[in-house]
């Protein structure tokens, strides 16, 4: 359908844009990528009175890579993070991941300010986001906060984020170069929204996995953590049969909802699955 | 709001609504037929032009937001005079049938062999995973645009 009728602005600095959104009483939407935003819109799920773009405002397209690890400014586009070479060590689950996302066109404007304010269930960066402990950081009417990834993620399409609030920044603490990690999901076609997925990551200590961390998106209402699976993990040898156990623990874990696209035991089994696989490629890397 | 931006080489100024899409401005306003719109939010990559140099969804993007912008859209791609290397390619291998969702697919290609002119059957097939076409099962599509990629190496 066409969208219906809105105003535009496009502010040169975030102070605009902050109170270009705080004057419209919630009304008002930020316009990043806009690649959920427009088909919200044109499904009428959507229907905000003032788009405020965010494209000309400084500072926020930067990918930063430092000691304390990786810094994504709210505008970086998935094809930014999948053409970053310095990404390849700095953060190989990111990438990994980010490579799922979507289709060609759409990784070329899609932004990760853009869908973790969205915040799809299946989305696979609030999925890394909370696999990782990512901070966000934001600005608003009331001045610039930090929110951590557990507390920012609050359900399908729900974020910790005022009406007036802008992500500016998504931080990923520093990656160790032996970390382990796998990235799993299903969906039915290539670029499709995944009916699973699973992100994971360990540390090696004394030949036992440590520091595990194990996320999963695409069932349920929020990407979350599944603590019971990684506590299966911590403390161990990783092997087939241990990837097996684990499987079973975070199928265990999952509260599956019930769609179109796949029932709940369904998505049930191929959360297990999908942990497995992920945990015997981290082995395997 | 009047909105500038260059189409196929040539400056252009238009005056349209907010909610006006890039598709429908080509279209509606600029007279650029080439470009088509199938399901209008995201999902069949039939509107796929080139903005700066890469391929994006005209569905997905309000006219106003492509000021200062340069924008290639399937019209660009040809002159009057012969059919350019990648659509030659595709009549070779029958790559269409309907023709409806062509403008995209060819829009999609060009991009895709532009900045990798080396890539593989798998990497062809990924890029078009984002356009969807009901005539022709696809494989034609896919030998056309590995078929072209000499025309494309420097």
């Amino acid at each position: 359908m066409k969208l219906p009728p809105f105003e535009y602005a496009c502010p040169a600095t975030i102070n605009e844009a902050v109170a270009l959104l705080a004057g419209h009483g919630g009304e008002a939407k930020p316009l990043a990528g806009g690649q959920s935003l427009m088909p919200m819109m044109a499904f009428r799920i959507a229907q905000p009175s003032l788009l405020v773009d965010l494209r000309k405002l400084p500072g926020l397209k930067e990918i930063k890579i430092g000691a304390d690890g990786v810094r994504l400014g709210a505008l970086v586009r998935w094809r930014d993070i999948l053409d970053d070479k310095r990404l390849d060590a700095a953060h190989p689950l990111l990438k990994e991941a980010i490579s799922h996302v979507a289709h060609y066109q759409i990784r070329n404007r899609g932004t990760v300010g853009g869908s973790c304010a969205h915040a799809d269930p299946a989305s696979e960066m609030p999925g890394i986001a909370q696999t990782c402990e990512a901070t966000f950081s934001v600005i608003g009417k009331a001045g610039a906060r930090t929110i951590k990834a557990a507390d920012f993620f609050q359900g399908a399409l729900t974020t910790a984020l005022k009406p007036d609030e802008i992500v500016t920044e998504i931080h990923l603490p520093a990656w160790p170069a032996q970390r382990r990690y796998g990235f799993q999901e299903f969906a039915r076609r290539r670029g499709d929204f995944a009916m699973a997925g699973i992100a994971l990551y360990y540390d090696v200590e004394g030949g036992k996995a440590a520091n595990a961390h194990i996320g999963v998106f695409g069932v349920g209402d929020c990407q979350r953590r599944l603590p019971k699976a990684e506590a299966a993990l911590n403390g161990h040898t990783v092997d087939d049969a241990l990837a097996v156990k684990v499987g079973e623990a975070a199928a265990a874990e999952v509260e599956p909802q019930e769609d179109i696209h796949a029932s709940s035991a369904y998505r049930r089994a191929l959360t297990g699955t999908l942990a497995e696989r992920a945990l015997k490629a981290a082995a395997a890397r | 709001m009047t909105t500038k931006f260059e189409v196929n080489g040539k400056q252009v100024s238009v005056d349209v609504e907010p909610r006006l899409t890039l598709a429908d401005c080509l279209r509606h306003e600029l007279r650029l037929t080439g470009t088509h719109i199938g399901c209008e939010h995201g999902v069949c990559g039939a509107c796929t032009v080139l903005v700066d140099g890469e391929a994006v969804r005209s569905c997905l993007i309000l006219a106003v937001q492509a000021e200062g912008s340069k924008i290639t859209t399937v019209e660009g791609l040809s002159s009057d005079a012969d059919l350019s290397p990648l659509q030659k390619s595709f009549r070779k291998h029958h790559a269409l049938q309907c023709g409806f969702c062509t403008p995209g697919f060819i829009t999609t290609a060009h991009a895709l062999l532009t900045e990798e002119p080396d890539c593989d059957a798998d990497r062809v097939r990924e890029v078009l995973s984002g356009n969807i076409c009901r005539c022709t099962g696809y494989i034609g599509i896919v030998e056309a645009v590995l078929d072209a990629r000499a025309a494309y190496k420097k």
